[in-house]
Order: structure tokens, then C-alpha cells, then sequence
């Protein structure tokens, strides 16, 4: 373990986050991996503490998660779940913080469709706040499985060139990854059609291409993202047809990767438009991995907060 | 009626003195008689009125705002015709603009006969516009005659930028055969959906939808193509980008009747205090970059942009308080925008007293076809007056604020300038 102390009161987005702190999260949850393996699968470190699972957009993968991770370390859950936005149902952002605020929980996770809502909500709130996915900005948990699932598999994130594959722009999942990977000093290249490339993307040191190939060859490891079928018809490319033609990573495609490549997928999978069945199910693929991390991932996440509940947000 | 005898006080008259250095301009008392300015000179006495000592302040005409939103009808909740006026009056301010997206929308004479109405009412002077479009709708012209006999100065749709060239062309021949302004709110919206502020480097890094500048500038071209070919009087309402200026530029190089302001956020604060997704930092036309706000400098500067207009658009608190996304447009502007020219232009940017008040008071009125009445200091007009501190330091705080909503982008920040009294109408307003 390094000597660092946490000191956070929220994990809102991997941006705001120091490298040594996202080494030190990736250090905690090395130690929580062994309880998911034993016969009883639970610790005692969130006894007496209360987590809500807000999630006002639709989630199973990281709200499951999620609530295992809470469970396996002993903490009380409840789960609010709404969708869309909270002025759907006439609830404005501060009323539900009060809300929240008078029901004594320790920490909050929230999932929400607009980009930024957790920063708010965590700037009006004593308790923690877990940026479970806001609109198309951050999902830092994910990006530290991913980021857990590469060490895990490679040993070392440093001097990795490191791949995204796919909708970059409406991605909070390659967003985090960014942020986390080039400060842990990994060459990270994107790719994909134009269209769903952010504008200015590169000056966040990332290398851009829009040719599959090249973002295949000199890969360490590959991480997939699941393409949304409506962005067709908001003309993001003419067909999935065509999207799967140019960009889809299949046998063929992985014929000019390295020997010991690694394909990560956050989920859930289009088998047959990103990727296909037989990689899915394939020896590069470690996407059943990435989902095992994530528990161990989001306890470490939990624990660190937990211990900082009550203190101080960022900004 | 007031009668008041301002003492000592430099006077800085854009309509004289525009060009003239500070310390040439010169200092006066200057007595009004029933609202009326009576006589400048030295040594006046008037016994027992009231007597204000201007020594080390500026008397400016009073400001002229050719982008006020009042919410009136409709959205009273947001502003009124009163308290709007209240919060021209404390910023400086003697004459709006009101815009027409109210509810119903300005687009029949009757919801014109009301606003004018409740404006005399206040001691404030507005000039309505009306829409360009029934319903605001961009679909069929309004009556825009009937219009214009109930008092309007211009037509506009505002927030909805007509996106059928064809009626745009229709309307710009009709309203100059009126003699009316068009007043377009430049932006594609197709090219802009979705977006929430300005596309870029920071769009990316806070993982909000970006409205690129091309949304503008594409409108904005377009719509000078339209002057020309009608030879109509377009006013381009608050430029946010570098190529809009450049645009603009070529147009006047060519003696279109093309006009332009700009408003005092988007000289005064970039796109960068979205960090935090404050939703007061959120509007129309977003934030753009600190490149853009160098050019937009320089082009009022060159007189390419003509006059700074402050886009008060009130939000209630509750509208604001909610995701960045959903959150409504808009920032008020009237009571923050003499500070921030002064802090940015004046203090900052070693303009003249005699141009800063040209862009707030003389260059709107001219537009208005109103500077014989307004933007500038005469004896025997009526005192339309602006009494500032050119270097007071204040800071705003949304609990002074006069205005019924609180939506400034600029509450905490310091400023250099403050208007501390306004006369309007025949009546003296101190703050």
C-alpha cells in the first residue's frame, strides 16, 4: 500500500484527480479483490453506514455493481431509481439533495443523463458523492476498472498505448479514460468517423485517427465502445452497415495487432456491429474480467470515502 | 418633476466629446428645471433645490439598451415592466428595447398596446419591438404595420432566428418599407441543437454538448446577404465570435445598413466559468473563448461593433436551479453592465471617458433614430442623466440587485465604475 492519505470528500470525475491518487485507489482495490473469491463474501469495513444508489437514468451493469460492492463491505443501500431528469418530475436538483440530506446517508451514488449533475449535487451535500455516469462527461469507476483490469493483465499502465475505439464524443467512459490514462503516462489513441470525434480532443494529448488499422497495430490494448444504433438517424454515420465495415474489430482486423493484444469492452456488447462474437468470446477478450474488477474497483471507492464522509468537496 | 442643480461635475457628451481626452472634457454645474436641463455653465445657484456635488464624478447621458427582456406578458414571475425598469434605472439605464418573446408574443398590436401601456406607467422609457413572425413561429409575417402603429422600433424573433430565408427576405422588405429595424438573433439552430455552450477545447473537457461558432456566423452571413439584397436596416444582436466581427466588417466596408452590439458578458467572461456547471454562465449566444473577447474588444474599439446592449434576460431561481443541461438561457445585465465596460474597456483598456459613453448611451440612440433625445447632454432637452463614479470599486451581490431575478454571471466579481445616480423622466433616482 503507498503512504498516501485519501482526502476527498467525492470521486466526481478522474479530471480533478491526481495520479497518486488514482494509484492509490488501484492500490485499495487490489486489497479487496480476494473477498469476492471467499466462501463468505462479505467485510465489515461500511458496518452502520448508509449509501443511496440514485439513479435517474437507466443502469443495470454499474448499478449491480455497484450494490454487490456496497453489500460485500456490510453497508446499508437503498436504491432510488427514477428516469430522465429529476424536473421530470418536478424536483429540482437542490430539493433532492435536501431530501437526501435529511435522510442521514453517509454517501451518495448517482447516475444521471446531464452532464455535471453529481458536481452540483456534491457542492450542496455533507455526504460523499460517487459520480456514477453523468451524461457524456465522466464514469470515473468504470475508467479505474478499466484502468485496475490493464494492470491486472499487463502489470503496468506507463508507456502502454492504449486504444478507444468507436463513439468518442457522446463517451463518458473514453472521457475518464483519458484523463486517467495519460496522467498514469499511457499513450492513448482514439479512433473513429469524424463525426463522433470531440473537437479538440488532441490537445488533451490523446492521438487521433480515423482509420481502424492504424489504431489496431501498435495497440497494447484495445478498449471498445458499445455504439448507440439511434446515432444513425442524427446522421453520426450513414449506417451501422457501413460503421461495422469500417470500424468493427473482428479476426481479421486483429491479424495486424500485436500477438498479446487486450480487447476491453465497458458494455453491454453489439455482437456483430463493434465486435464480433468469436473476439468477444475470444483469448484477447477480458471483458468478463473488467466486470469482476469493477467490484473490487468500487469497494476500494467506497471505503476511501466513506472514511472522508463530511469533509470538504473539491473546488 | 425634479428640480436639481448638479454641481462641479465633468461632463462627458458623446455627442461632443466622443474623442476627446478626459482631462480636456469639461467640468460644470449643470441645472434641471421640471425635468428639463436648464443650463450649463459655472457658478450656477439654484436655492432650495436639490443640489448633488458632482466633484470627481462624470454626468454621461443616461444609457440606452436595445436588448432588454422584460417578461412582460407572461412571465412576470421572472421580471415585470416595473421592476425591469427599477433595475435599468439603477444600472444607468434610461430606455430599453423590450424584446418580444413574452406570452402571448409581440405579435399583434393589442399585446403592444399593453406593454405600452404599463411603460408609461414607469419612469422609464421603452420602445417595444414586435416579432418578425406570427407566434414566432418563422412560418408567416406578422402585421407588422399594425405594428408599428402601436409603437414598435423594430422586429425580431429573438431566441428563434428566422431559418427560412425566403420569409427573412420577405420580412426585411417589408419592414423597411416600415422604416423598421431588424433585429436578428444570429444562429442556425439546426447547426447549434443540443448544444449548451461554446464547442471547443472546454465543450470537450466538461462533457457538455457544444454549439460550435460556425452557428452564428453562418446566420450572420446570410443575413447581411439579405440586407443587401433588400437594402433593409439589420441590427445583428449580441456578436459572440471572432468571424462574426470579420463578417461584420466587410459589410460596413461596403455601406450596408448593417448595425452591431455586443453585450457585456461576452466582453467580460469566457466560456471557462462553466467549470463547475454554474448555470448562470449559461445563454445565448454561449460564452465563447478569451480570443474571442480580445476581437470583440477591438471591433467595438474600431466602431465595427456599434454599442454594448446588455441581453437582460431574467431567469427565476428555481428556472436555474437544476442540471446544466435543462436549465434556461439567459443572464440579467442592466445593474452589472456600466461596471463591467468601465472595469473592462475604461480601466482596463485606456478607452475615453467620451467612448464609453458613445457605445452605452450615443450609438443606440442613433440606431433608435432617438439622438435628439437621447445620448446626449444639452440645455433645454429633457435630462435623461447618468451620474457615475468612473472608479468607485463595488462588488455585486445578488442581494442589492434590483431586478426580480438574480441570474448574473457576475455575482462576487469586483468591479471599477458605478452609476450612482440616474434621472429619467423627470424624476432623480441615487443609489
Amino acid at each position: 500500500m503507498s503512504e498516501f492519505r485519501w482526502h476527498r470528500k467525492d470521486l466526481l470525475g478522474l479530471r480533478t484527480l491526481e495520479a497518486v491518487e488514482i494509484r492509490h485507489i488501484l492500490d485499495t482495490a487490489k486489497s479487496f479483490q480476494d473477498v469476492s473469491l471467499r466462501s463468505v463474501k462479505k467485510v465489515p469495513a461500511l458496518r452502520g453506514k448508509t449509501v443511496a444508489n440514485l439513479f435517474l437514468e437507466p443502469s443495470t451493469r454499474t448499478r449491480v455493481s455497484f450494490e454487490l460492492a456496497e453489500k460485500r463491505l456490510s453497508a446499508d443501500t437503498i436504491q432510488i431509481q427514477k428516469t430522465g431528469s429529476s424536473m421530470v418530475k418536478g424536483e429540482t436538483l437542490k430539493d433532492m439533495c435536501r431530501n437526501i440530506e435529511s435522510l442521514k446517508v453517509d454517501l451518495v451514488v448517482m447516475r444521471h443523463s446531464f452532464s455535471g449533475a453529481p458536481f452540483r449535487l456534491a457542492r450542496h451535500l455533507k455526504a460523499s458523492v460517487i459520480n456514477a455516469g453523468d451524461g457524456i462527461n465522466e464514469h470515473p469507476t468504470q475508467a479505474l476498472l478499466d484502468m485496475f483490469t490493464v494492470l491486472e493483465k499487463k502489470g503496468k499502465i506507463e508507456g502502454l498505448n492504449i486504444t478507444f475505439i468507436g463513439d468518442i464524443l457522446h463517451s463518458r467512459v473514453a472521457r475518464s479514460n483519458i484523463w486517467g490514462l495519460t496522467k498514469l503516462g499511457a499513450n492513448v489513441t482514439v479512433c473513429g468517423p469524424k463525426t463522433l470525434i470531440p473537437v479538440g480532443i488532441e490537445k488533451l494529448g490523446v492521438r487521433v485517427t480515423y482509420d481502424l488499422n492504424e489504431a489496431v497495430e501498435q495497440a497494447d490494448v484495445i478498449n471498445l465502445l458499445r455504439i448507440q444504433l439511434e446515432r444513425q438517424s442524427e446522421s453520426f454515420f450513414p449506417s451501422i452497415r457501413e460503421y461495422a465495415t469500417a470500424y468493427q474489430i473482428n479476426k481479421n482486423v486483429l491479424k495486424r495487432a500485436k500477438s498479446d493484444v487486450v480487447i476491453m469492452h465497458p458494455g453491454p456488447v453489439n455482437r456483430g456491429i463493434e465486435i464480433t462474437s468469436d473476439v468477444v468470446d475470444g483469448p484477447y477478450s477480458v471483458i468478463l474480467d473488467q466486470v469482476t474488477n469493477g467490484i473490487a474497483v468500487r469497494m476500494a471507492v467506497l471505503f476511501l470515502l466513506c472514511g472522508t464522509a463530511g469533509t470538504e468537496t473539491e473546488e | 418633476m425634479i428640480n436639481l442643480l448638479i454641481k462641479n461635475v465633468k461632463i462627458v457628451d458623446p455627442a461632443k466629446n466622443e474623442k476627446t481626452a478626459d482631462v480636456q472634457l469639461p467640468v460644470a454645474d449643470v441645472l434641471i428645471h421640471e425635468g428639463k436641463i436648464t443650463k450649463i455653465g459655472s457658478g450656477l445657484n439654484a436655492s432650495g433645490e436639490k443640489t448633488l456635488d458632482g466633484t470627481g464624478k462624470c454626468l454621461m447621458p443616461g444609457f440606452v439598451d436595445l436588448h432588454t427582456h422584460f417578461r412582460e406578458p407572461g412571465f412576470e414571475a421572472k421580471e415585470t415592466i416595473v421592476t425591469g425598469a427599477h433595475a435599468g434605472l439603477k444600472g444607468g439605464y434610461v430606455a430599453s428595447v423590450s424584446m418580444p418573446n413574452t406570452f402571448p408574443p409581440c405579435d399583434h398590436q393589442g399585446v403592444i398596446d399593453n406593454i405600452i401601456r404599463k411603460a408609461k406607467e414607469v419612469p422609464y422609457y421603452i420602445f417595444p419591438s414586435g416579432t418578425i413572425s406570427k407566434g414566432r413561429e418563422g412560418k408567416e409575417l406578422s402585421e407588422m404595420a399594425d405594428l408599428k402603429n402601436a409603437g414598435i422600433v423594430a422586429v425580431t424573433d429573438d431566441g428563434d432566428w428566422v431559418g427560412d430565408a425566403l420569409l427573412m427576405r420577405r420580412a426585411m422588405e417589408y419592414a423597411s418599407m416600415l422604416d423598421l429595424i431588424v433585429m436578428s438573433h444570429c444562429e442556425d439552430r439546426r447547426l447549434s441543437a443540443g448544444g449548451v455552450m461554446n464547442e471547443g477545447l472546454t465543450s470537450t473537457r466538461l462533457g457538455l454538448k457544444g454549439i460550435t461558432a460556425a452557428s452564428e456566423e453562418i446566420a450572420v452571413a446570410r443575413d447581411i446577404e439579405l440586407a443587401r439584397l433588400t437594402g433593409a436596416h439589420l441590427h445583428l444582436c449580441h456578436l459572440s465570435t471572432a468571424r462574426s466581427v470579420e463578417l461584420l466588417a466587410r459589410a460596413k466596408k461596403e455601406g450596408l445598413r448593417v448595425t452591431a452590439e455586443v453585450t457585456p458578458h461576452h466582453i467580460g467572461v469566457s466560456e471557462e466559468i462553466i467549470e463547475g456547471y454554474n448555470t448562470n454562465a449559461k445563454m445565448y449566444p454561449p460564452l465563447r473563448t478569451n480570443q474571442d473577447i480580445a476581437v470583440l474588444k477591438q471591433a467595438l474599439k474600431d466602431g465595427l461593433i456599434d454599442c454594448i446592449a446588455t441581453d437582460h434576460a431574467p431567469h427565476t431561481p428555481e428556472d436555474k436551479m437544476c442540471e446544466f443541461d435543462v436549465a434556461p438561457f439567459g443572464v440579467i445585465g442592466l445593474e452589472t453592465a456600466f461596471g463591467i465596460v468601465m472595469s473592462e474597456l475604461y480601466h482596463a483598456g485606456g478607452w475615453t471617458l467620451g467612448a464609453i459613453a458613445a457605445i452605452m448611451s450615443r450609438n443606440p440612440a442613433v440606431i433608435l433614430k432617438k439622438e435628439e433625445r437621447f445620448g446626449l447632454i444639452r440645455e433645454g432637452i429633457e435630462a435623461n442623466l447618468a451620474l457615475v463614479d468612473p472608479s468607485l470599486e463595488w462588488t455585486v451581490t445578488s442581494e442589492e440587485l434590483r431586478s426580480k431575478s438574480t441570474n448574473s454571471c457576475f455575482i462576487k466579481r469586483k468591479l471599477k465604475g458605478k452609476v450612482l445616480a440616474t434621472v429619467c423622466a423627470g424624476q432623480l433616482w441615487e443609489f
